[in-house]
């Protein structure tokens, strides 16, 4: 959109639609994906190693929280609501979401060059003094240098391109071996895995590092100015430091 | 007519004619390989429909993984529900010598089958998992003759597009298509584990199909009828599972 009133020619351009638009796909997706994983947790608050596991078998570990079902043990006297059936159409329905959104932004970011310009480190930076100078200053609570509203440094890098190619496709992998149909058409899906109640402990974890990622991005992003980096992430732009004074 | 409008005109139009052929094709696709599940509107319906249809294009003749023995489950879980009707107890007590399969529908020589009649059919044994939407699992050994050999016995016609099975127990009734209904590892189960299939594990009866989570192998089967639709059973959305909130398909 071509920008040309006076008053904002001192406003520039910070992420473009693409990654705007699947941004904000990916935030709606992946809470629903969030909120009805839980509640299909909370139905079998037990996790186990291997291929298979039940309430007769020994756990690996269990939540302590009561679950959705008389048939488990969990030492609480309570059965919590069972909301299963929609969780479980609404958590596939979101996946779909999810995947498809993350195949278009993963095409496009190819094709735009978009992860080797705005993600990949610039060569220097790739190594472990550049972290450490970025994690100093953060820790410092220094205040972000003009360029960190403009740009990603190398830890937020690092960390963006670790949820893309490693966090996601993981999630993605392990939720996809715990479909039977799914197994029976690429049965090493689950057994590089180790089995099928592997993958579903797997699929907690992951999901449980996704979950810190959020927390902590969430986190910085309050640090950094809430309303700049939100409006940066929805109009596309962001304020020079001059209009900031 | 101007250059630029004369592009746009060509781009647009070629824009559309693909639009359509991509809407034909697919249109075909879904007539040809029944790629719509029974349950697919409501906001949950396109997901539901995503799934099944990239499963069946996927999983048509897959077969479930099957295990060796060493990895059969030393204590299966039965997940037993609600305490047998009074309708199930006067089997029971005659040892099921009286219990009988009903064949109708889309068939060619409806008929009833009693349990010596199906053990007469070839009898195969698979060793499968049984996982539940709960999230937990079991391997046992299956033994039971595949539903395909009762179907072709009875003569299933060539329109029928889903088999629905009823329990004795009321309100327990699902529905599969027919590539899960000829597929080989779906079985009217009769043993387990070299034994009978106890009651608990859905005995006398049961239709296994291990492609699909637990929920759709119901227990004690007295009935499988042939049909094109599911619209005229329950709510006709081709199962009680959607009633209850669950999705028909559960491959996932």
């Amino acid at each position: 959109m071509p920008v040309s009133s006076p008053l904002s020619v001192s406003v520039t351009p910070r992420h473009s639609a693409l990654v705007r638009v699947t941004h904000w796909i990916t935030v709606i997706s992946f809470l629903a994906l969030l909120i009805t994983g839980a509640e299909i947790v909370i139905s079998h608050p037990r996790f186990y190693w291997g291929e298979t596991g039940n309430s007769e078998t020994p756990a690996l570990f269990t939540l302590p929280i009561p679950s959705s079902r008389g048939t488990v043990p969990t030492g609480y006297n309570y059965v919590m609501p069972d909301q299963n059936g929609w969780s479980r159409y609404l958590h596939f329905e979101a996946a779909w979401v999810l995947v498809l959104t993350g195949l278009v932004y993963g095409v496009a970011g190819v094709c735009t060059a978009h992860f080797r310009k705005n993600l990949l480190p610039a060569p220097a930076d790739r190594r472990w003094s550049a972290f450490r100078a970025v994690l100093a200053k953060t820790f410092r609570r220094a205040p972000p240098d003009e360029a960190e509203s403009r740009s990603y440094n190398v830890v937020q890098r690092t960390v963006y391109l670790l949820v893309i190619f490693v966090l996601f496709p993981l999630v993605i992998w392990t939720g996809l071996a715990l479909s039977p149909a799914f197994d029976s058409a690429v049965p090493a899906a689950v057994n590089v895995l180790g089995g099928r109640q592997s993958a579903r402990t797997l699929h907690f974890f992951v999901s449980g590092f996704l979950v810190v990622f959020l927390v902590v991005h969430v986190a910085m992003i309050v640090l950094a100015g809430f309303w700049s980096r939100m409006r940066a992430m929805i109009t596309g732009r962001v304020e020079q430091p001059s209009e900031r004074t | 007519m101007s250059n630029i409008s004369r592009r746009k005109l060509i781009t647009t139009g070629l824009a559309a004619t693909a639009g359509v052929a991509g809407l034909a094709a697919a249109s075909h696709l879904v007539r040809r390989y029944g790629l719509i599940p029974p349950d697919c509107r409501g906001i949950y319906g396109p997901g539901e429909t995503l799934t099944y249809a990239a499963q069946r294009l996927l999983t048509k003749h897959s077969l479930a993984r099957e295990f060796p023995r060493s990895m059969i489950s030393k204590v299966p879980f039965a997940n037993a529900t609600a305490p047998p009707s009074d309708a199930f107890k006067r089997h029971q007590a005659v040892g099921f010598s009286d219990w009988r399969l009903a064949v109708d529908g889309m068939v060619a020589r409806p008929g009833s089958f009693s349990l010596a009649d199906l053990k007469a059919l070839p009898v195969h044994n698979q060793i499968t998992e049984v996982t539940c939407e709960e999230g937990w699992s079991y391997v046992a050994e299956w033994i039971g003759t595949p539903l395909a050999n009762v179907l072709n016995a009875a003569g299933v016609l060539p329109q029928a597009r889903y088999i629905v099975y009823f329990s004795i127990e009321p309100d327990w009734w699902d529905s599969i298509d027919m590539a899960d209904a000829l597929h080989p590892q779906t079985f009217l189960t009769l043993g387990m584990n070299d034994g009978d299939l106890p009651v608990s594990f859905g005995g006398p009866l049961r239709l296994r199909v291990p492609r699909q989570l637990g929920y759709k192998s119901v227990k004690y089967i007295t009935r499988i009828t042939a049909t094109d639709s599911v619209k005229r059973f329950g709510k006709g959305l081709g199962s009680a599972a959607p009633e209850g909130g669950y999705a028909w398909y559960a491959g996932i």
